[in-house]
């Protein structure tokens, strides 16, 4: 067990850092020079040279892609025009916010959690509770109202739920404020009310993915042997169906899950647009109209970093629903 | 009314509530079972009235080929299907109750304690994420609540030994993935008899394992029923197996009883000529190595649509003999001759005598 563990952490670092490659090389590799969009309109080409000169762009690419990574282990100088001493983790200065992009981060990130986690916790209860009972109640109206539920939910685009959902409860109904972020620190109430419509725009998208899933994942199951040995036993339907069959049909939910919830972590931008929430998610895209390459940086490496992690988790997830893992 | 775990079982009247079985009178008595299942091409017939008995400390073959009914029998037997899909009509009688109609719950109460079921494959009849020794002790928990996680954890590893695993205690703690098949099966029949069941049901238990290893588990079934003294039904398609270790044949083609009877008379002078068929594609291990043996023609048959008349006749070789009548007519099973033997064919006792020994008593292991 601790050799696997060993083993997927090291493969993970690895990801990371071909990751970080690639995203800094693509500074480069963008058609235009990066610089540009780094000044003010009418930029004259002393301030464009030194601008280079501040980014260590006339260093060679090892140098440059060293003292990135040396800013994001222990953080490093960037020099006056720049904000100085910039702490780790330093992920560069943007010209465009005119501030350090960790700061940035550190503003857009609890956002995106924000979103990201209540939400998950709901679709995932959602989805695997409905997807059994549809399973377990195969053929009745129960388990067609939830197959309807979920080719609702499937065909239904985010940016359209939320607005009805901001229309009806917002606009209409009055019974929320308009979405907004307050820290869940200052006031917890506050924070449940400003982003419960975006978890429930979310959860009910993903739900359905969810509860088809594990309805036919469930019913897979059911008709495996040793579910017939566990009846065969005499247990009961509960221990039946909640310790033999469940354990046994999540383990493909859980993969998706991880893949699902890593990746909203780098950012909902489409949630975070319908309710006007400044998240990860617009603050990537915004970076990337500005051509603020600092920021696009950073937010494709947490995105990375996310996804990276997810992974792990759904491995040791893995390992700890199925022994037959922990041999590999 | 649960059953104390060292209370001998068998014993009548150790169980309140239940009637008393009359003597030694069988403890499992099966009556013109039937059981369909409604699909969309049609009922699917798997079993078409078929009776049987099993005493205690006797062992029943259950004889056919995949989609003959032995399966769906035993399932039966057991309350396992789907009430929803599947309509049983007749009786079945465990230790004097009729289970037939019975409430879910009250069969469950029954199942894993009085009757019990061994599997094809303990690969895949194990759960995989669960360790031996605790889905052992979970079949027993589950029939002894008061019984302690460290009580069910003794008689578990108690088990493990008895059914020949060497090192219970370390083996409780492992995973079936960990075991090999012979071992899986142990274990498998280990988890059986933890309640001491008065019937147990083997539906192929060898098929999916070594030939060697076959003859470790038949021999422990042997052994074990001479100990527990428990009704077994033993299903197979395999008639060496039957031979060795059988009392009583019951022979299903089409969800019917083609032939019963004991493993003497229906090994040693068997009347349909399925059991023929199934006798002469045996190889015999005395004798000529070249010589042929002789498959039965053609598939078995749908259950949706049976063929008219005897189910077997087109692939009988006899069928022109009866006139028309194999076409037209269900045999009835019906005296074969032998006291106690029964057979459902409409060839005369004279020409099933002449025809056995002209054709088929010097082909594969009839000899």
């Amino acid at each position: 067990m601790v050799r696997f563990l060993v083993k997927r952490l090291l493969s993970a670092a690895l990801t990371l850092f071909a990751v970080s490659v690639f995203s800094f090389l693509m500074f480069f590799a963008l058609p235009r020079d990066p610089v540009t969009g780094m000044c003010p309109k009418n930029c004259n080409p002393e301030r464009l040279e030194r601008v280079r000169q501040e980014l260590g762009l006339r260093d060679p690419l090892i140098t440059q892609y060293a003292g990135y990574m040396k800013g994001i282990v222990t953080g490093r100088d960037l020099g006056s025009a720049q904000g100085g001493r910039c702490d780790a983790p330093c992920l560069g200065w943007s010209y465009v916010t005119n501030e350090a992009v960790s700061d940035t981060i550190a503003r857009v990130l609890p956002v995106t959690l924000s979103i990201v986690i209540p939400a998950a916790i709901l679709w995932l209860l959602l989805g695997v509770g409905l997807g059994m009972v549809s399973a377990l109640r195969r053929g009745t109206w129960l388990d067609r109202l939830a197959i309807g539920f979920s080719l609702t939910g499937a065909s239904l685009q985010l940016y359209f739920v939320g607005a009805v959902l901001l229309l009806v409860f917002v606009y209409n109904l009055r019974l929320l404020p308009v979405p907004s972020y307050t820290s869940l620190f200052d006031n917890p109430v506050k924070w449940a009310s400003g982003l419960v419509l975006a978890w429930v725009a979310l959860a009910f998208l993903y739900s359905a993915i969810y509860a088809r899933l594990s309805r036919a994942q469930m019913l897979e199951t059911l008709s495996e042997d040793f579910v017939r040995t566990a009846r065969a036993k005499g247990l009961t339907k509960p221990k039946v169906y909640g310790r033999h069959a469940l354990r046994a049909a999540i383990t493909p939910v859980v993969t998706i899950a991880g893949l699902d919830v890593g990746g909203a972590l780098g950012g909902t931008v489409i949630t975070e647009t319908t309710f006007g929430i400044q998240g990860l998610g617009r603050t990537a895209v915004d970076a990337v109209r500005a051509g603020d390459l600092p920021t696009i940086m950073a937010t494709v490496l947490i995105a990375a970093v996310f996804v990276v992690l997810a992974n792990v988790l759904v491995d040791l997830l893995y390992a700890a629903i199925d022994p037959r893992v922990r041999l590999r | 009314m649960d059953k104390p775990a060292s209370a001998p079982s068998g014993q009548p009247g150790d169980r309140p509530g239940v009637p008393e079985q009359r003597g030694d009178g069988p403890y499992l008595r099966v009556s013109d079972l039937r059981v369909r299942f409604a699909t969309e091409d049609g009922t699917v017939r798997a079993v078409d009235g078929v009776s049987f008995a099993v005493e205690r400390g006797r062992t029943l073959g259950i004889v056919g080929e995949s989609g003959s009914g032995k399966s769906v029998t035993s399932l039966a037997v057991l309350g396992l299907h789907d009430p929803k899909r599947a309509t049983i009509t007749g009786g079945i009688s465990v230790g004097g109750r009729q289970l037939v109609g019975l409430p879910e719950e009250e069969i469950r109460r029954l199942r894993g304690r009085d009757m019990a079921m061994i599997f094809q494959d303990p690969l895949s009849a194990l759960h995989p994420y669960y360790t031996v020794g605790r889905q052992i002790a979970e079949a027993y928990r589950v029939h002894h609540p008061r019984a302690g996680r460290r009580e069910a954890r003794r008689r578990a590893v108690d088990m493990l030994g008895r059914v020949g695993i060497p090192q219970p205690a370390k083996r409780y703690d492992q995973y079936p993935h960990e075991f090999s098949g012979g071992m899986r099966q142990r274990a498998m029949i280990a988890m059986a008899l933890v309640n001491d069941p008065d019937l147990l049901i083997a539906d192929e238990p060898t098929t999916a394992l070594d030939v060697t290893v076959q003859a470790q588990i038949l021999d422990l079934l042997a052994d074990l029923q001479a100990e527990f003294h428990s009704a077994i039904i033993l299903i197979t398609h395999d008639l060496g197996v039957v031979g060795q270790v059988a009392d009583e044949v019951l022979v299903m083609y089409g969800g019917r009883a083609v032939e019963q009877g004991s493993v003497e008379q229906v090994l040693r002078r068997p009347q349909h000529p399925y059991t023929w068929g199934l006798l002469s594609s045996v190889p015999a291990l005395h004798g000529d190595a070249d010589a042929d043996l002789v498959p039965i023609a053609g598939n078995p048959p749908s259950l949706i649509n049976l063929p008219a008349g005897c189910a077997f006749h087109p692939r009988c070789r006899y069928a022109d003999r009866t006139g028309g009548r194999s076409r037209a007519e269900v045999p009835p099973l019906g005296p074969a001759g032998e006291a106690g033997q029964l057979v459902a064919c409409h060839l005369t006792a004279r020409e099933r005598t002449l025809l056995y020994r002209e054709d088929v008593a010097h082909v594969g292991v009839a000899r």
